[in-house]
Parts: C-alpha cells; sequence; structure tokens
C-alpha cells in the first residue's frame, strides 16, 4: 500500500515534470494585444487610449477605475471636498511604495502636476488639468509653475485648489495625464527615466521590457501595496495596429485579447468565438460636421434635412453588424447626473416620415430636386469602417434629394489637420471620445471661440452663453439642466449630425477571468488573472 | 579599381544630401504635421509642442539646424516615438530587417536562378512550363495576401507555426515571413534566369562547348551562367536594397520589429525626423548594392569596364 | 550570331529606298508570334477580360456603386435572391418598421400579399417600407378595413442575381469587379508603358554614353529611389489635386527606376561587342546604335522585368488610394478589392477570390504575351 502511494507519486512528479512546469509553479502571463505601439510611456506627453492601458499598468494616480468603470481609491485612500467644491483634499495610502521602496509621497504629486503644466514640458494633454488653479495660465508660461493649485500639506497629503468647483475633478485625477511620476527618478534620468532599468513606478507592475513595436513586457511589482492580491506575474503588451493579423494571432491562440477590429469580423468571430467578443458602449460619438460658414450648409433646414435624411439604424446595423448604437444627439449615455440628453423631435419619427420631412426642409431651402443642385463632398479619413459608412450616407443622400455626392479621403495628419486648421469642406466625419464623463467635455466642442475642435464653426452666442453660465454654476443640478438647454440648441440647429454611440470592441480569451465590460473602457491588468 | 570605387563612394554624399534636400522641404510641402492627431490637441498645448520642438522657427533655420545636426551624427528625436532618438529606433529595428531580408534574399536568388536554370534547360518541356507557372504565381500573388494565407494554413489550421512576431528569431518564427517577402523575388529571379539562360545557351561558343563533347552540366555552370547573371546582377542590387531595409507590409503581417514599418508609419504619422532617418538609410543602402553590383559587372564579363 | 547582326547592321545601313527587309523582319516577328500556342493564349484571354471588365456592365443590371440595404455581404449563388423562405421575415421586419405588425403573408408566382394591422389607424404610407426592402416593389394597398386597423398589400417580389455575391455595403461584387479591371488594367498597362518608355531609354543612354554622364544619371535615378514616396505622393495632391492622370505619372514616375539600372547593366556589356563595334565603323550615330542594336537586344531581361512590374504598378495603385490620391470610392480598382477581401478573407472569402482570379489570370495572360513577344522579337533568333 504505502509503496503504490509512493509510487503514484513518483508518477505524478514525473508527469508534472514532462510537462514542463506544473501549472502550480507556471508564471501567470497576460498576452495583452494593443493596437499600436506606444508614442511614449511619458504620462507627460501620452495621448491615446492604447498608451493609457500600459501606463496605468505601470503607475497608480490618486484614483482608479474599478474592474467595472467606477472611481475608487488608488494612491490615495481618501479625500474631502471644501464646501464650495473648489479644494480637494487627497490622502495618500501610508504603504503606497514605488518599486525602489521608497514611499509615494505628496511631493511626488505636486512635482508631477507641475511638471505636465510647465510649458517647457510641452506635455500634449495639458490642457485636461486646466480645472486646476493657475493651471493654464502656467501652461501659457504667464506666471510661474509654483502658482499651480497643488500643494503637499505633509507627506502623505496633497490639496488641489481649482479655479471652480469640478464634480468630475476625482475621475480627472484618474486620468493619465494626472498619474505621478516619481521626483527623484526624473530628476536623475531626465527623459530618459521611461526606459527600461530606469523607470521607477508605483502602480501593480513594474516596466521589464521593452522592444519597440515587438513587446513591452511590464513585471509585478513586489513593493505596490495592493501586491498579495495582484494575480499575474507577467503582462506582455504586443503592439500591432494591423487588426486582421492580431485577430490571427488571437485565433492561434498567441494573444489572449485583441482591441480594436473591423466590425466587417463582428458576425463571423461572434459565431465562433461567442462571448468571446465583447462589444461595449463607449462614452463616444460618430458625426458628421457640416460646414456652417459656406452655403448650402449655412442654412439651418438644409442641415436639418441631411442629418434626417441618414437612417442611423442602418449604419449601425448593417454596417457596424450592431457594434454601435444609433444617436440623434452629442452627448452619450451615461453621464453621471445627466442621464440621456435631449434629441430632436423627429428622432421619434419613423425614417420615411423623416425623409418626407427632409424633403419638404430641403425643397423650402431650395435644393435638390427641381431646385437648385446639390452637391456634396464627404471628407472622410482612410479607415475601411468610415468609407463603408460614407459609401452608405451618399447613397440615402442621392436617393432622399437627388444630390450628387463624392467621397474624399485622407490619411488620419492631413484629415484632422486640414479640420483644425480651419479648411473648408462640405459635410466632414470626426468623432469624439470622453476625457472624462461629464457633458462638458463633449458640449465645449462647439463653443464658436474652440476654434480647433469645432470644425464647422458653428457660432450661436446664445449657445455659447449658456455655456458659460454652466462653468459658473455651482449646484450640479441646475449645472446639467443648463446643459441640457445648450444641448437642445444642438439638437435644433443641427451644426452636425450625431450618427452613432460608438462602442469598444474585444477578443478577451475564455482563459483572462475577472474582465468586466465598462463604458469608460479600463480594465487594468491587476484586476485580471489567467486559468490554465 | 580601387580609384573607381573612392570616386564613387566620394560622390554618394552630393547624392545623399540632394535626397535629404528635397525630401526636407518635401514633406514640410506635406499637410498635417507630427502632432496633428487623431484626436486634435489643444491651441495652447500645440504652440508649447511646436515651440519644444523648434517647428515653430522659420523653414530655413530649421533645415540648417537639421543638416548640421545630421552631419554631426545626430539624426534628433523621433517626433512621434518621443520616447527615442531616430539613431535608437533604427539602430534596433534593423538587425531585425537585415536578417529577415537576407534569409528572403538567400531563397529569392539561389531558388530562383535553380529553378530558372532547370526550367531553361528543359525549355518548353513540361518542368519549364510547371515552373514558370508557379514562378507567375509567385510574382501575381501580392504578399498581403500571401501572408495572411499563409498564416492561416499553417498557423490557424495546422497549428505548426506562429502567426508572428519574431518571438527568440528561431527558424519557426522567421519561416512564412522569409517565404512572403521571398517567394515574389525568387520568381522574378526565376523568370529573369531562363530568359538569359536560354540566350544564353544558345550562343556560339556554348554550341561550341556542346560539340567539343563537354558534359552539360560543365558547360552550363562555367559557360553559360557565367554570360546569364548579368540581368539577375543587375536586378539584385535594387532588390537587396529593398529586402534588407525591411517591407513594411510583411513586418506588419507578422508583427516583425523591423524597420521597414518605419517608412510607412513615419511617412503616415509625418514624423519628420525618423522619415529622414529612413531616407538616408535607404538612399546608403542602394548607393552601396548598385555599387556592388557595378563593380561584379566588371569581374563577371570583362567587357564591362569602368572608365 | 555575328553573321545575324552583320545582316542587321547592313539593313540599317541600307538607304530608305529598301526598307523592305526590316518590314519583313517584323513581319516575321509577327509571323512567329502567331504560331507561338500560349502568347496566342494570352491574347484571347486577355480580350476576354477586356470585354468582361469594358462591356459587362452594359449587360449588368446592377451598377457598381448600387446599394442593396437588404443583401449586405451575402455569398455568390448561382439561384436568385432572396429564396422564398427568407422573405416573410423580410416582411416582418418591414412591418416592424412601419410600426404594424404582420398578420399573414403569402407568395404566389412573383406576387405576395401581406395584411398587416396595426393598433391606430393605418397610413397608407406603410407600403413603402416594404416598397423600401429590395426584396419587395411596387407594393399597393389591396383593401382597407372600414376602421382603417388592418389592410392588405400586395406586390411584386424583386429577385436579383449575385453571381459574385455582394460586399459588405450591399454593392454587387460583380459589377465591382467590373469597374475594377476597367481600372486596374488601363492603370496597369498605361504606368508600365511609361516605366517602360522611360526606364529603356534612360537606361540605353546612360550605358551606352557611359562615363561623367553615366555616373550622373544613375546617381539622379538614386536620388529618385531614395526620396520618401508616401510624401512625394500627398504633396502630389496638394499641389495638382487628384487625377486619373496623375496616378500613372506617379507610378510611372516610380518603377521606371529599377528598369533603367537593368537596360543600363546590359548595354554595359553589350557596348563592348563586335557588332556595335562594327556599326560605329560605319558611322552610325550614338542614337542610331542605341535603337537599333542596343534597345532590342535588351529585350529579354526588359519583357520579364515588364511582366513583374505590371502587378507591382497595379498594387501600388491601391497603395495610393490609400493615401487619397488613386481612386476615391465608390471607384474601385482591382487592387483595392483585393486589398479588401484580404482583410475579411475568414468572414467573406468570395470577396478576396473573385478580385484576385480575374488579377492572376490578367497577369497570367499578359505573361505569355510577353514572353511570345520576347521569342518573336528577339534579334539572337532570328
Amino acid at each position: 500500500m504505502s509503496l503504490m502511494r509512493t509510487k503514484w507519486h513518483a508518477a505524478l512528479l514525473l508527469g508534472s515534470l514532462l510537462i514542463g512546469a506544473s501549472p502550480a509553479l507556471a508564471e501567470a502571463v497576460f498576452h495583452r494585444g494593443n493596437s499600436g505601439e506606444p508614442q511614449t510611456l511619458d504620462s507627460a506627453h501620452v495621448s491615446v487610449d492604447i498608451e493609457a492601458f500600459v501606463l496605468k499598468d505601470l503607475f497608480e494616480g490618486l484614483t482608479i477605475y474599478s474592474a467595472d468603470g467606477k472611481i475608487v481609491p488608488g494612491a490615495a485612500e481618501s479625500w474631502t471636498v471644501s464646501e464650495d467644491g473648489t479644494v480637494y483634499t487627497f490622502k495618500l495610502r501610508e504603504n503606497a511604495k514605488w518599486s525602489d521602496g521608497s514611499p509615494v509621497t505628496a511631493e511626488d504629486f505636486v512635482f508631477s502636476a507641475q511638471r505636465v503644466e510647465d510649458p517647457k514640458t510641452a506635455a500634449e494633454y495639458a490642457n485636461i488639468l486646466y480645472p486646476i488653479k493657475n493651471a493654464e495660465k502656467v501652461n501659457k508660461g504667464e506666471v510661474p509653475v509654483d502658482q499651480l493649485g497643488v500643494k503637499a500639506v505633509d507627506a502623505k497629503t496633497v490639496e488641489y485648489t481649482l479655479e471652480r468647483p469640478t464634480p468630475y475633478f476625482p475621475q480627472l485625477m484618474a486620468h493619465m495625464t494626472a498619474l505621478p511620476v516619481n521626483k527623484a527618478n526624473v530628476e536623475k534620468f531626465g527623459k530618459d527615466y521611461v526606459k527600461p532599468g530606469n523607470m521607477v513606478s508605483n502602480g501593480a507592475f513594474k516596466l521589464e521590457a521593452h522592444i519597440p513595436n515587438d513587446s513591452l513586457t511590464v513585471a509585478k511589482n513586489e513593493n505596490y501595496w495592493d501586491a498579495a492580491n495582484v494575480k499575474l506575474d507577467k503582462v506582455i503588451f504586443y503592439p500591432s495596429e494591423d487588426d486582421a493579423a492580431n485577430i490571427r494571432r488571437f485565433e492561434a491562440k498567441e494573444l489572449d485579447t485583441v482591441y480594436h477590429f473591423s466590425s466587417s469580423e463582428i458576425k463571423r468571430l461572434r459565431e465562433q468565438y461567442k462571448d468571446q467578443v465583447r462589444v461595449t458602449p463607449a462614452l463616444s460619438t460618430y458625426y458628421y460636421s457640416f460646414d456652417t460658414r459656406q452655403e448650402p450648409y449655412s442654412d439651418v433646414r438644409v442641415r436639418q434635412a441631411l442629418s434626417m435624411a441618414i437612417d442611423r439604424e442602418f449604419l449601425a446595423n448593417e454596417i457596424y453588424n450592431g457594434a454601435q448604437l444609433p444617436v440623434y444627439n452629442l452627448v452619450p449615455e451615461g453621464m453621471e447626473g445627466y442621464g440621456k440628453g435631449p434629441v430632436p423631435e423627429w428622432a421619434s419619427m419613423s425614417q420615411i416620415d423623416r425623409e418626407d420631412k427632409a424633403l419638404e426642409l430641403m425643397k423650402e431651402a431650395g435644393y435638390g430636386e427641381g431646385g437648385k443642385p446639390l452637391n456634396i463632398e464627404i471628407r472622410y479619413n482612410t479607415n475601411t469602417d468610415h468609407e463603408r459608412v460614407a459609401t452608405a450616407v451618399a447613397d440615402m443622400w442621392k436617393n432622399t434629394f437627388g444630390a450628387k455626392v463624392s467621397l474624399q479621403n485622407s490619411d488620419v495628419s492631413a484629415h484632422y489637420a486640414y479640420l483644425t486648421e480651419g479648411g473648408k469642406f462640405n459635410v466632414a466625419r470626426a468623432g469624439w471620445s470622453a476625457d472624462y464623463g461629464d457633458p462638458e467635455n463633449f458640449l465645449s466642442l462647439m463653443i464658436s471661440t474652440n476654434k480647433s475642435f469645432n470644425y464647422g464653426h458653428y457660432n450661436n452666442p446664445e449657445y455659447d452663453a449658456l455655456l458659460k453660465q454652466s462653468y459658473d454654476e455651482t449646484d450640479p443640478a441646475k449645472r446639467m439642466e443648463l446643459m441640457k438647454k445648450a444641448e437642445e440648441m444642438i439638437n435644433r440647429d443641427q451644426p452636425i449630425a450625431s450618427l452613432m454611440n460608438y462602442a469598444n470592441l474585444w477578443l478577451v480569451s475564455d482563459r483572462i477571468k475577472g474582465w468586466e465590460d465598462n463604458a469608460v473602457n479600463e480594465h487594468l491588468s491587476k484586476y485580471l488573472s489567467v486559468a490554465e | 579599381m580601387i580609384q573607381f570605387v573612392l570616386r564613387r563612394l566620394l560622390s554618394a554624399v552630393p547624392t545623399i544630401f540632394v535626397v535629404v534636400t528635397i525630401s526636407f522641404f518635401m514633406m514640410r510641402f506635406a499637410p498635417g504635421g507630427p502632432f496633428n492627431l487623431e484626436r486634435p490637441l489643444a491651441p495652447q498645448t500645440m504652440a508649447n509642442v511646436m515651440k519644444t520642438y523648434g517647428l515653430d522657427q522659420p523653414l530655413w533655420k530649421q533645415y540648417f539646424t537639421y543638416l548640421s545636426n545630421a552631419a554631426m551624427g545626430d539624426f534628433g528625436p523621433s517626433f512621434v516615438y518621443k520616447d527615442n532618438t531616430v539613431a535608437e529606433l533604427i539602430g534596433k529595428a534593423l538587425p531585425y530587417s537585415i536578417e529577415l531580408g537576407l534569409w528572403a534574399l538567400l531563397v529569392a536568388v539561389v531558388g530562383g536562378v535553380l529553378l530558372g536554370t532547370i526550367a531553361a534547360l528543359r525549355q518548353n518541356g513540361w518542368i519549364d512550363y510547371t515552373l514558370m507557372v508557379i514562378a507567375t504565381i509567385g510574382v501575381t500573388v501580392p504578399n498581403f495576401v500571401m501572408g495572411p494565407v499563409l498564416t492561416l494554413i499553417f498557423a490557424i489550421m495546422l497549428s505548426w507555426l506562429p502567426a508572428g512576431s519574431w518571438g527568440d528569431g528561431s527558424f519557426r518564427f522567421l519561416v512564412l515571413p522569409v517565404l512572403s517577402l521571398g517567394l515574389p523575388q525568387l520568381a522574378v529571379f526565376a523568370r529573369l534566369t531562363r530568359g538569359s539562360m536560354i540566350e544564353a545557351l544558345h550562343t556560339d561558343h556554348i554550341r561550341t562547348a556542346r560539340a567539343y563533347g563537354l558534359p552539360p552540366r560543365v558547360v552550363v555552370i562555367t559557360h553559360a551562367m557565367r554570360g546569364a547573371m548579368l540581368p539577375v546582377l543587375t536586378y539584385l542590387g535594387p532588390c537587396a536594397a529593398a529586402l534588407l531595409t525591411g517591407s513594411a507590409v510583411v513586418e506588419t503581417i507578422f508583427a516583425i520589429p523591423g524597420v521597414g514599418r518605419y517608412f510607412v508609419l513615419g511617412s503616415l504619422n509625418r514624423d519628420y525626423t525618423l522619415v529622414m532617418g529612413t531616407v538616408i538609410l535607404i538612399a546608403v543602402f542602394v548607393i552601396l548594392f548598385n555599387l556592388i553590383v557595378d563593380i561584379l559587372y566588371g569581374l563577371l564579363d570583362p567587357r564591362v569596364r569602368h572608365d | 550570331m555575328t553573321e545575324k547582326t552583320i545582316a542587321t547592321v547592313a539593313a540599317a545601313e541600307m538607304p530608305p529606298a529598301d526598307e523592305r527587309p526590316s518590314r519583313s523582319l517584323s513581319q516575321l516577328a509577327w509571323i512567329r508570334f502567331r504560331r507561338n500556342k500560349a502568347a496566342m493564349l494570352g491574347c484571347l484571354m486577355l480580350a476576354l477580360i477586356v470585354l468582361f471588365s469594358y462591356v459587362g456592365p452594359v449587360f449588368l443590371k446592377h451598377g457598381y456603386d448600387e446599394v442593396f440595404p437588404s443583401y449586405v455581404t451575402i455569398a455568390p449563388s448561382l439561384s436568385p435572391r432572396p429564396d422564398p423562405e427568407t422573405l416573410k421575415e423580410v416582411a416582418e421586419n418591414a412591418a416592424k418598421r412601419a410600426r404594424v405588425t404582420l398578420s399573414s403573408f403569402e407568395v404566389e408566382n412573383g406576387t405576395y400579399t401581406a395584411v398587416i394591422a396595426g393598433s391606430k389607424p393605418i397610413d397608407p404610407r406603410a407600403v413603402r417600407y416594404f416598397d423600401r426592402a429590395n426584396e419587395f416593389e411596387n407594393t399597393q394597398v389591396k383593401e382597407t378595413a372600414a376602421d382603417q386597423l388592418s389592410m392588405t398589400l400586395t406586390g411584386h417580389v424583386d429577385q436579383e442575381y449575385f453571381l459574385f455575391g455582394t460586399d459588405n455595403n450591399g454593392r454587387d461584387l460583380l459589377a465591382r469587379v467590373m469597374l475594377g479591371g476597367q481600372i486596374s488594367i488601363a492603370v496597369g498597362v498605361a504606368a508600365s508603358l511609361v516605366s517602360l518608355g522611360i526606364g529603356v531609354l534612360y537606361g540605353a543612354t546612360s550605358g551606352y554614353i557611359g562615363g561623367r554622364v553615366d555616373n550622373v544619371m544613375m546617381r539622379f535615378v538614386e536620388i529618385l529611389y531614395s526620396l520618401p514616396f508616401i510624401f512625394l505622393v500627398v504633396v502630389l495632391v496638394v499641389f495638382f489635386g487628384r487625377s486619373i492622370t496623375l496616378i500613372f505619372i506617379v507610378i510611372g514616375a516610380v518603377q521606371w527606376l529599377e528598369m533603367a539600372r537593368i537596360v543600363r547593366g546590359q548595354t554595359l556589356s553589350l557596348k563592348r561587342r563586335e557588332f556595335v563595334g562594327a556599326a560605329e565603323a560605319l558611322g552610325l550615330t550614338d542614337w542610331q546604335i542605341i535603337r537599333r542594336h542596343i534597345i532590342p537586344n535588351t529585350i529579354g531581361p526588359v519583357i520579364v522585368f515588364v511582366t513583374s512590374v505590371v502587378p507591382q504598378v497595379m498594387l501600388l495603385e491601391s497603395f495610393l488610394s490609400f493615401l487619397g490620391l488613386g481612386v476615391q470610392a465608390p471607384l474601385a480598382s482591382w487592387g483595392t478589392l483585393i486589398a479588401e477581401g484580404a482583410r475579411n478573407i475568414q468572414s467573406a472569402y468570395w470577396q478576396l477570390i473573385f478580385p484576385s482570379v480575374f488579377f492572376v489570370l490578367t497577369l497570367f495572360s499578359l505573361n505569355f504575351i510577353g514572353d511570345g513577344l520576347r521569342d518573336a522579337l528577339d534579334p539572337k533568333d532570328r
């Protein structure tokens, strides 16, 4: 009997040796597809989500997003807000440490914020933190950096003074631009602090290796305050912008996740991979902008008519295979305190009624069949999905108004350079994703003074006044009301035709546990684990 | 000969200078800049960024700054991959591209010359036709189709080979990218070889050699091959330069961290300094390989003289 | 060979009155070309493909930019769409969008009868929802109940053939492959001719004159070779706008470089041959020698190279489209169709197969023709 047992043990041991390593000993590695090479790992210069995914695993802000996308304490264990809503005081965790073992201090946060706003740093996203007192002035070089409204009360307490009440400030503190850097580390290495071997970070992981365009490896940070709950040993980010290739690597089981892929693949992937396909509506809007500076788009009736004639359900269901939702207004659903924004009254009509109405409006304006000819050019940045949308919209305008519609694509850089620099156009594709969950982030796009993002140069003094009022309003409920009023104006004037609510598309392997879909598209690796 | 080489190397300096100058100004005439992203920057931050990178200076000033820095071997920081200098990026990526390119070149030249010779010896026989049909398919199927099809078969259906990445650089990882990169070129070499071999085999001295009863293999290798290699050699120059400096398509499809994708990514991102770096790299390779080819001409065919 | 070259030299030197021998030479070449079965097959195939691309659309009911919203991404089939079983579903969808319910639905002899019911009086415009579906046409109200809460509709069932399936926008792929052929063949042939013309002349001149001229000309080629192509394209678009002619110029401008080097390489060797010496001795000018002796003798490698340039040119065109210079949507070329198909290879195989087959067949024909021409024209084989 005892001999038998020994043999059995031996067999087990041998077996595990043959397999290579027993599951308990194996490293838990998450192969994370990241759809593009990060342009930088410096939080002062990051600008896109794929960089945020890497950076938020490495660094931890005062607040972070939970697995289901809620704001929870991060490096700070708690915070308080002053009566008037303009002073936020964050208490750092006692056990928050950098990967070199040194404590995370309030001074690090002050240094990081000053570094981002310092015009010499030239941080691309410095404007995100403009709600901090004097931030804009500092960034313009009008006042010295030490005038920035951030100070260390003591080693573990950091205080932010704001320009005006900003209810979404805790969300801003979770933004990648607000991530802390280690003061001593940055001062020692300068801009090279981001290199493997140099970097000191305070997140759940630390940088281990980085081969541009091949892989970026982060390993568990043993000094992280919550290290006991971090289940992964390693996360390897694979940057590749070719989504078809990423899908193939997923199918060959080389990648555990794929982020972003062409919607034309959704149907097949759903059939084959079932709920490994994750489609989550995001806080972002796909819209067409009309150039309100010139005829005929300066005529509100023409804009309304064109917007009404677009069958958004066809776009969302047929072109995007249900991966996007049809929308009729700019601010996406799911903003705290805002709920579902107002929609134009014609949104509730059937598509046929809309088309009749559209035709009427267009006739009134004197365009289309029997009137002045309607020649429309749709500009978009090169992308299969955008081309398909433009093709479908062109077909709709052709059928409804007998318009002559042509398409013009250019690469991303040329497209946006043209629009932001005030180039003339007829209709141009654009999109906006929330930086933080507040309607202001969307509505400010249409302010007349916002020369770079208000591509169509919508100019409505009433609208501008309403938004200005909202900035000064301290009562949250009233503030939301003002913004709703403003959005109703956009609905009426249609300087843009909001088409769809983007969804984030992910392929997440069954192997990965702990993944939760959320609208903010935040997926920290520290919540995840792998099943063998 | 040494004088010839020296003179050519010396003439590379003005060549590269002209390339740099034209490219520099051409890039600046193109719409968009390195900081016009899908997510546009706010005016103030844009101004800060332009100032930091010296893009707010007059163009001629930027040009002379670049020129003097480049002459000292400083190609500047990448505007888009901000953590790295251009030299670092290219230095890291080039070895991958060169290794991949060398394998592909080897496959293409050895395979192509071999198949082309066989086809020529069996002119108009079924072997000839089969080989040429395969070669034609090789030229016509674009690598952005070849790559995915090969991966689908060998990586996903059969699970024999990885679907992408450089991995540890071993054989398994290299097979598919090398084939995707090399097969189209193999086909060109095979067709070129076949054509000129047929011509060479019909020349008088080969006929004479055959008439003297020399065994065919000896005739082919020693005599015909020599004359037939000229067009092959000429194509080798640009082909080698193209293969060794990486292919954006193949590197993207197989997720290989080579320098090829920087040509395309750099241009699309308007990463001015990175593009300049790649342009100089290409110029150096092209000049070098054309020089080598010209030297080889002289060795292979005594009729070609360098004066 | 020496004998034959002397004959050509002699022919070249003859006064204009004796042009007959050279005419008979080209006739000879034509006869030899016609005897080449593979080449003739290539010609036939190419002619058929050209007919298909340029004349085909006349016989096809669907336009290349016509969107069929009901038929997005459907597989190719020899039988007409829709098959009757799915019709009821379509009718239900139409009813749903008209905000009524479908209480009965029947199809007979290409005519359908549907009864719809609603909770509010039905607007007769509801028929338009039925007509809007690509499956139905000429829908009419046959009867309306007195309370207007139900209505009987009747109309034709419209069936469409999609032999090649449809693309992701619901456009007929057959029409798009035809259109792609028109553009790709035009671009491919024109750009290859440009590359051939410039490349051969440039290469032969450079190689024949040699010396400092050769050095400068070849450095110029190296400069062009090194310029960043994408920027070249983008800048051209800025200055000249987008046009098909521009595509030819850009592609031709890039593709002649390798051709020039190949021809120059051949020329370097050819110019030391006896027959060139003989021609020089006879007092022919450089230009005459290049035209009559150098260029015809480079034909072998040139033809092989041209046949590999054509596919490159056609594919380059699809990359130009990506940059916004090439053909603009909704136009398409084989290159853009294949690129699109390669992306959807697993979900819509037909989008890759059909354009690829035509692409490969065309290039095969061109290869056969090229080889035939080479055999027929090669002065050494005469």
